[in-house]
């Protein structure tokens, strides 16, 4: 065993670790190129700026890779509802003592320093959701099991909603991806996903359109059953669920208008429509596109970024990242970046899928779910397919806790990994 | 079972991936909407205006310059006004005007900066900028402002002002933008290519504040701004200020000419008026009240005023009919036979003809020439005649545009037997008897002071002329006079035919037609006056207009003036012309009686006399007073000129 606790002796998946530093070392590139100012050549080592400070994180995270790399692999399996329960503690903690930053007052401060525990609780979400489906025995058609498990991810859901952080709420989401690996009936995401289609398209065509499309398409079904299936029950189940849809178009209409704030309709609402006000609600937006689209082919180069250099985009180097690259590196580097994340997630994915036990593979599941639903939103959101959501480019965007987070997430992954080929070997 | 589902989750993933990737493609590479995007935000387009071109006279006296003036621009977005009318009471503006310019600019944009005030001066900029810092989105930008140190010569120099619309939108290549300043009438129109230069584009990085964060690749795109040119003229501008003198309270024209090179020394359009009043941010009221003059100070009398020639006009008869071999310098004709009056004891040969401006003799020269064709037929003579006096007066440029570098040179009129066919009716429906008048430089012929200064141009030269012009060159070295400047045309008439006729014109001057005082020693004058009928429109007196040129050997003056109004040619213009050759000639003044004379004398018409006058149709009270007011200029100019009243202050020494 002790030799499993010498972490340079390892087995490490290297590729997962190749990949990892690839995006490292490309963000932090990027975080430079961002706040990079043509006339006073700063450094990449300039502490004063967010590059050299994204040095200093990525220091501090090779020291915390190390510990856990160091510690043994049990530890994350017995004491993770400890650090979900910690977790919680800290997430109420922050709602009386925390730092209100850009309205959300979700941020510790230490001197110079702050950290965003919201960033944590996805690791200690997915420690516990491990934790408690290791158990034998749980099942996910259980309406008890279904039930403990949505406890474990609404409970922080709540919290971080309280704190006013929409973005990293909308992260637990994500956890449907390891659910559905899980035995989640295939209904629960498909109905998911249809709820999240009607959304879309109830911002967009009036009401009336989409309720005669939904009759039309209910009538279709009916019209296309075998004839012995088309029972008296059935067809009122059919029928409840035009019902409930039409309710649901009815609803997020409300909700949309009458309950989302100004700033979160309008953020809706541009995804629909950029050219609704291109100075005000659409800037973001229309700049980040502008950005992105003004790097063709090949970019215009690292470093000759006209539009994130000179503050067009806004947070360039937090969440709009994504648009120094396409700026600075074109199509191509839009193309590695994404090609790099794919790969990440699927590599992980096949290696949860290698797993001895359920925690791991759980776990797992977990980290690509997180990972994959980070990147889709955040870059989906600087070409405009996805509505303007603050949450980070994982391993990309400058930021002390986002980088922190998305590191031990994927290093306890990859130290249970080790744990997995140790065992294998012997 | 379950663990195929991992095949379905790799899928989304890579689904997800590629739906972004053709979206970036589509953004990237296929779309370049949003690139077009980023240089239209990031990159701004600098404009640097070079100086225009300065003017000068032939002895390199500065005629024209740029003061530093500044453009005073709001953004409207920005502006905090805490009062308003203590900003206008500075501003020296009112309320409405303040009102309605920022409308404007608001209309135009409440983040870009509009044009608040033109052209404010040094001296009120200075007033004001400490007060600026008050008022927040206000910016002043440097620069220029015509100015002229000659305070002369306003109508041949035309002025600088905002394009037109029509001008905007009918240019070939598109240079101006709306708001440029460009060349109107005058040499600043004919030479604005030279002139203006060319601007200049600077390409600079502007952060989303609009901060300058250096030029554009290295400003690989850029180009510099290339200064005007400097037009050097061969105006005498001494001369010209002294020409300008003699013509106060007179309506007219003056121009003179060097001979051997065709340039323009004098061009004085009389009533003038300070060139300044059409360079300041009052432009369009002071250019408005311009217009309003009765004496249309705005019209250029050297080159756009036709005039019939009168008895000027008897030297190219004499010229051309010695050519064609029906006349001799000893031909002698009496008065007898003639329908018209003269004044001198007739039995002229050629020379006391021209000296004493016999009409009779030049109406049996012009009848010998017209029937000097061997066709019996007394109409068809005529036109045969006509047609030969037209194409042989033609070449003293007679008829036709001259080509003097002013853009608004009126062509006048010589008439050929198509135009009497066509005023008669028909071919061969007159003859002499109908176009007699003719003969002395009246009846339907129309010529400008330019043709005539060019006339008397081209007898000092015994034979040819080159075309006036203003130009000298470009420059410091002087390049760059057009080639037409430098051709001479033969007049088709041989040395020895001018001989006579210069006699006749050095005895005009001597002891013929011209007033006495007018012969000054020493300078050799030849000339020939003319008087102008002008009963158009019932006014007592015809112009006065006199040619000529000094000294009576090689000749280095050219002169022509026109007085309107002023009777009798010997005595207003030619007094006139003799002291302009005088001051060129000598540098100075000799003959102080003449001037005295010219300066004490009033040619000014009374308005009511005036073309377009109307009556002032007494208003009662009740009716808006301010349509029916006369122009209520002119009064004051003719009795006093050294009062300044408020209209006479833009009229200076008519």
């Amino acid at each position: 065993m002790a030799r499993n606790n010498d972490p340079f002796s390892q087995n490490i998946d290297w590729l997962t670790l190749l990949l990892y530093f690839g995006c490292v070392a490309m963000g932090w590139l990027n975080v430079y190129a961002a706040v990079y100012s043509p006339e006073d050549h700063t450094s990449l080592f300039d502490m004063s700026t967010n590059a050299g400070k994204q040095m200093m994180w990525i220091g501090t995270t090779v020291i915390l890779i190390i510990c856990i790399l160091v510690v043994n692999h049990t530890f994350f399996d017995t004491f993770a509802f400890v650090f979900y329960g910690f977790m919680i503690l800290v997430l109420i903690l922050v709602l009386f003592a925390g730092t209100n930053i850009n309205g959300s007052r979700s941020w510790f401060k230490f001197g110079s320093v702050s950290i965003q525990p919201a960033e944590f609780a996805k690791v200690a979400t997915a420690l516990a959701l491990a934790k408690y489906l290791d158990v034998p025995g749980t099942n996910l058609t259980k309406q008890k099991d279904l039930m403990y498990i949505g406890g474990i991810i609404v409970l922080p859901c709540l919290l971080i909603l309280a704190s006013n952080e929409t973005g990293s709420t909308l992260v637990f989401a994500s956890f449907t991806i390891m659910l559905y690996r899980e035995g989640l009936p295939s209904w629960i995401p498909a109905v998911g996903i249809t709820a999240a289609a009607l959304f879309v398209l109830a911002l967009i065509f009036p009401k009336l359109y989409i309720f005669i499309g939904i009759g039309a398409l209910l009538g279709l079904v009916i019209l296309l059953m075998p004839r012995y299936n088309r029972t008296v029950a059935n067809l009122l189940a059919i029928g409840l669920v035009g019902i409930v849809m039409i309710g649901y178009v009815t609803g997020v209409d409300f909700f949309v208008n009458n309950v989302l704030q100004k700033h979160q309709r309008n953020r809706i609402k541009v995804l629909v429509d950029p050219k609704i006000d291109p100075l005000g609600v659409g800037w973001n937006v229309t700049q980040a596109k502008i950005a992105i689209g003004s790097g063709r082919l090949q970019g215009k180069g690292f470093l000759e970024g006209t539009q994130t250099k000179f503050d067009f985009v806004p947070e360039q180097s937090t969440d709009f990242i994504f648009c120094t690259i396409g700026e600075e590196h074109g199509f191509i580097g839009g193309l590695v970046v994404i090609a790099l994340f794919i790969g990440l997630v699927s590599r992980i994915v096949i290696l949860a899928e290698k797993q001895r036990t359920k925690f791991a593979r759980v776990y797992g599941y977990c980290v690509a779910g997180i990972i994959f639903f980070h990147v889709m939103v955040n870059i989906g959101m600087t070409i405009g397919l996805m509505p303007v959501i603050g949450i980070p480019l994982p391993f990309f965007s400058y930021g002390g806790s986002s980088l922190w987070s998305f590191s031990i997430l994927l290093f306890i992954f990859l130290k249970l990994d080790s744990r997995r080929t140790a065992l294998t070997r012997r | 079972m379950l663990e195929n589902r991992k095949w379905v989750i790799i899928g989304i993933f890579c689904l997800v991936g590629l739906t972004y990737l053709t979206r970036l493609f589509y953004l990237q590479v296929l779309d370049d909407t949003y690139s077009l995007g980023a240089s239209k935000n990031s990159i701004k387009r600098v404009v640097e205006i070079p100086y225009r071109g300065q003017i000068y006279d032939r002895n390199n006296q500065l005629i024209v310059y740029n003061t530093p003036v500044y453009d005073l621009y709001v953004t409207p977005k920005q502006v905090r006004i805490p009062d308003t009318s203590a900003f206008c009471r500075m501003m020296n503006i009112s309320v409405s005007d303040f009102d309605s310019i920022m409308g404007l600019a608001s209309n135009y944009s409440r983040v870009k900066p509009s044009l608040f005030l033109r052209q404010l001066s040094k001296e009120d900029f200075a007033r004001i900028q400490d007060a600026l810092v008050d008022y927040r989105g206000f910016e002043p930008v440097i620069s220029s402002m015509r100015t002229y140190p000659a305070h002369t010569l306003s109508n041949a120099l035309g002025y600088v002002s905002e394009i037109s619309k029509k001008q905007l939108d009918s240019q070939d290549i598109l240079y101006y933008r709306q708001g440029d300043y460009i060349g109107h009438n005058g040499l600043e129109e004919q030479y604005e290519e030279q002139l203006r230069g060319r601007r200049g584009v600077k390409f600079m990085m502007q952060n989303v504040h609009g901060v300058n964060k250096g030029s554009w690749k290295n400003g690989a795109y850029d180009t510099l701004a290339v200064a005007g040119q400097n037009l050097i003229t061969g105006i005498d501008v001494d001369v010209q200020k002294y020409a300008d003198s003699l013509m106060q309270n007179k309506v007219g024209a003056v121009l003179a000419v060097e001979p051997a090179t065709g340039e323009i020394l004098v061009s004085v359009s009389a009533p003038t008026y300070d060139p300044n009043l059409l360079s300041s941010r009052f432009f369009s009221k002071n250019y408005r009240a311009l217009l309003r003059n009765p004496y249309k100070p705005l019209i250029n009398r050297p080159v756009m005023s036709s005039y019939r020639p009168g008895s000027t006009f008897k030297l190219i008869q004499a010229l051309i009919a010695q050519q064609q071999g029906s006349l001799l310098p000893t031909t002698v004709y009496g008065h007898a036979g003639s329908p018209m009056r003269c004044h001198c004891r007739g039995g002229n040969n050629l020379r006391g003809a021209v000296q004493n401006s016999c009409n009779p003799y030049f109406y049996f020269v012009f009848r010998k020439f017209l029937y000097f064709n061997g066709e019996h037929n007394t109409f068809k003579a005529s036109a045969i005649g006509l047609k030969q006096w037209h194409d042989m007066a033609e070449k003293f440029g007679i008829g036709s545009k001259l080509g003097v570098d002013l853009p608004s040179e009126k062509k006048g009129n010589l008439p050929t037997p198509e135009y009497y066919d066509k005023a008669y009716g028909g071919t061969l429906r007159w003859k002499f008897s109908n176009v007699y008048s003719l003969s002395i430089g009246e009846g339907e012929l129309l010529i400008s002071p330019l043709k005539l200064v060019n006339l008397a141009a081209t007898i000092a030269n015994r034979g040819w002329f080159i075309t006036p012009h203003y130009i000298k060159g470009f420059g410091k070295s002087g390049a760059g006079l057009p080639a037409e400047y430098l051709e001479r045309h033969e007049t088709g008439i041989d040395y020895k035919y001018y001989l006579p006729v210069i006699d006749g014109m050095r005895g005009a001057v001597a002891h013929g037609t011209v007033t006495p005082l007018a012969n000054i020693a020493g300078i050799d004058l030849c000339g020939k006056t003319g008087t102008s009928q002008n009963n158009k429109f019932g006014h007592k007196f015809d112009h006065s207009i006199f040619i000529g040129f000094a000294p009576m050997n090689n000749p280095k003056i050219a002169v022509a003036v026109f007085v309107e109004n002023a009777g009798w040619g010997g005595k207003a213009a030619a007094s006139v012309a003799a002291l302009v050759a005088e001051r060129y000639l000598k540098r100075k003044t000799e003959a102080k009686k003449l001037e005295e004379q010219v300066l004490a004398s009033n040619y000014m018409p009374p308005i009511s006399g005036l073309p377009g006058y109307k009556k002032p149709v007494p208003v009662s009270p009740r009716k808006d007073t301010a349509q029916h007011k006369p122009a209520p200029a002119p009064k004051p100019l003719m009795t006093d000129t050294k009062a300044k009243p408020v209209v006479a202050a833009f009229i200076r020494g008519n």
